[in-house]
């Protein structure tokens, strides 16, 4: 199993030199001619108003929020997923439990309206 | 031990310290990120291959990517933080008094520990197919508690936003 | 045995042929938007424009590259790097046919086989949030910000309903490794049997990849170019690579995932079927870019968590009853 992973880090290797090999390219024939306008953020042709980093909205947050409990319950189904046919009974009574308590989470976030986007 | 675990072992050495001394908030969470991954490449070189990979899937892709969100949240700026801010007094003194204390404890432990021979692990140790065969036999109670507290979780993001929307 | 040199063989092939594709995907989409419109596309570089990624790539490499002001120049420059080769790296796992047998070698066509294959794909998914997070963070721009965080709430939110609607596969296969899921479709390709998970793991591939209609996260008539408006040069064009290679490697995981892989019903080289079906869903891609319109983003995250989440669990939960009960 190992062996298989030193030929995906092979192929890692290989795209990262790609990659690089892209990027530094372009080293040997591109201008480099930079002036104060030329490196203000990009609004428009304006003079750029404010900081660029404006605080956002919350509901991105609670997403991710809601996204690491949810990913981690997905996790937890992937071996199950693959043992299933083998334990049968067993394991589907086990994982329905386990299911139903990642629904009845989803479903009192949707109740109460916490998945409502604005 | 082969070059892969050295190189994951130093990366994530230094990753960690960096975590700690990066002045930019976004540049530690990015060696955090660093971090899990040479983790996961000591797991996957260790054979526990499915651990290894829901590091990667679990830590380094979803749990880092609500701490960037709340560093951004928080309005980090680029402007690094000055270490005056939270310098508590002996601060750095007992850090470090802990941290080799911590040291000592771990290469007791180490030490201590007599580990079974490579050999003795049986065929498919580490697969998602052992780690599915030992949840379902050997650890049903955890597997059902951890389903019982991701629904608090998820509790307590419900809570958390009900109580800012009624005070609109 | 597989020796280190025959696999950095076929790494550098895979590479080559990964950018080649990104290459010709580009003036393909170009010309086939402009037979969409009634036009005919780009058509003075070289015979019917067909030297377009040449000009593209010569333009990308000679133009100046630009980090703005107040931008953190370490994330700015890791932002496009992280963002290619989180899209590249899936295919370490992705075999594109049976193993060929070359005077007595048996050679995989495919980087590495790991028992885990299909959740390294899933990981490197995973990753890819940080390409776009990090670029609109360090542009220290508006447009670039509101790009980034569209696009990483979207990708999280459709990450879920994939994740799920994988389940399905995996219990008919019975294994993460994708020779083995992809030799289980022998008889029957899993769309058959998953035709509620093909057409969630599809949608959301296409969330994934940004694509038209879910690319929000560029919305050219809204945010300028979202989260790489800052960018020029080589540093843009990773982008536009990452993109592509994105979508390739999202149309070969639904080929083997759903459509039997390179397996077919009459007589052609497996590889061959492998392509074939690529080809046909790259030609859904660009299909889809010349007939939708752009979501409205809250249908959009509606969409995410509301139906595809919701409908992927339902399959989860049918499949998981035939599979105990009838089969």
């Amino acid at each position: 199993m190992v062996s298989a992973y030193t030929d995906v880090l092979i192929f890692f290797l290989v795209g990262a030199a790609f990659v690089a090999l892209n990027l530094t390219i372009g080293r040997l024939f591109r201008p480099h001619n930079p002036y104060p306008e030329k490196l203000t953020p990009y609004e428009c042709g304006e003079i750029p108003v404010g900081e660029g980093q404006a605080p956002f909205n919350i509901r991105y947050y609670i997403f991710a929020l809601l996204f690491v409990v949810f990913d981690v319950e997905v996790v937890f189904l992937f071996p199950w997923a693959v043992v299933l046919r083998e334990l049968g009974m067993y394991a589907f009574v086990l994982m329905v439990i386990f299911l139903f308590m990642l629904v009845d989470g989803l479903v009192y976030a949707w109740k109460k309206g916490v998945l409502r986007w604005v | 031990m082969n070059w892969v675990v050295l190189v994951a072992a130093a990366l994530a050495l230094v990753s960690a310290v960096t975590v700690v001394r990066a002045r930019i908030p976004v540049h530690s969470v990015l060696a955090l990120v660093l971090n899990l991954i040479s983790l996961a490449a000591l797991f996957i070189a260790l054979d526990a291959e499915f651990m290894g990979l829901v590091q990667v899937i679990v830590y380094a892709g979803a749990v880092m990517v609500m701490f960037l969100f709340v560093v951004s949240l928080l309005g980090a700026r680029r402007e690094a933080i000055e270490r005056e801010m939270s310098l508590l007094p002996g601060q750095e003194g007992l850090g470090a008094l802990a941290a080799l204390l911590l040291l000592a404890a771990l290469l007791l432990a180490v030490l201590r520990q007599a580990y079974p021979a490579p050999a003795a692990l049986f065929a498919g140790f580490g697969t998602v197919r052992a780690f599915g065969a030992a949840l379902f036999y050997e650890h049903v109670l955890v597997l059902q508690f951890a389903a019982l507290l991701l629904m608090v979780a998820v509790v307590g993001v419900v809570v958390l936003i009900a109580r800012r929307d009624q005070g609109r | 045995m597989d020796t280190v040199g025959l696999v950095l063989a076929r790494s550098l092939i895979l590479a080559v042929a990964l950018a080649s594709l990104f290459a010709g995907m580009t003036v393909i989409e170009r010309k086939m938007l402009g037979y969409f419109h009634l036009r005919l596309g780009p058509t003075r570089t070289g015979p019917w424009g067909l030297l377009q990624p040449v000009a593209d790539g010569i333009k990308a490499i000679v133009k100046e590259d630009i980090i703005p002001r107040d931008a953190d120049r370490l994330v700015f420059r890791l932002a496009p790097i992280i963002s290619v080769f989180t899209a590249l790296a899936a295919w370490a796992v992705i075999p594109v046919g049976p193993p060929v047998n070359i005077g007595g070698l048996t050679i995989p066509l495919g980087v590495a086989d790991p028992p885990g294959g299909v959740l390294v794909a899933v990981a490197f998914a995973a990753l890819s949030v940080y390409g776009v997070t990090l670029a609109g963070w360090a542009s220290q721009s508006k447009y670039s910000l509101l790009g980034s965080l569209r696009a990483s709430a979207q990708l999280i939110s459709y990450e879920l309903a994939m994740g799920l609607s994988l389940l399905g596969v995996l219990m008919l296969a019975g294994s993460l490794r994708l020779t083995e899921i992809v030799a289980a479709q022998e008889r029957l390709p899993f769309i058959l049997l998953q035709p509620l998970g093909f057409v969630i793991y599809f949608l959301a591939a296409l969330a994934e990849s940004a694509r038209v209609p879910f690319d929000l996260p560029e919305a050219e008539t809204e945010l300028v170019s979202g989260y790489s408006t800052e960018y020029s040069g080589m540093r843009f064009a990773m982008f536009m690579m990452a993109e592509y290679i994105h979508m390739i490697t999202a149309s070969s995981l639904v080929t083997l995932l759903y459509l039997g892989g390179w397996n077919g019903p009459v007589f052609l080289p497996p590889v061959v079927w492998f392509l074939v079906k690529l080809g046909f869903l790259l030609f859904v891609f660009i299909w889809l870019r010349a007939t939708m319109v752009r979501l409205r983003y809250d249908r959009l995250m509606d969409l995410g968590w509301k139906v595809l989440l919701p409908l992927a669990i339902l399959n989860l939960v049918a499949t998981a009853v035939i599979t105990v009960f009838v089969a």
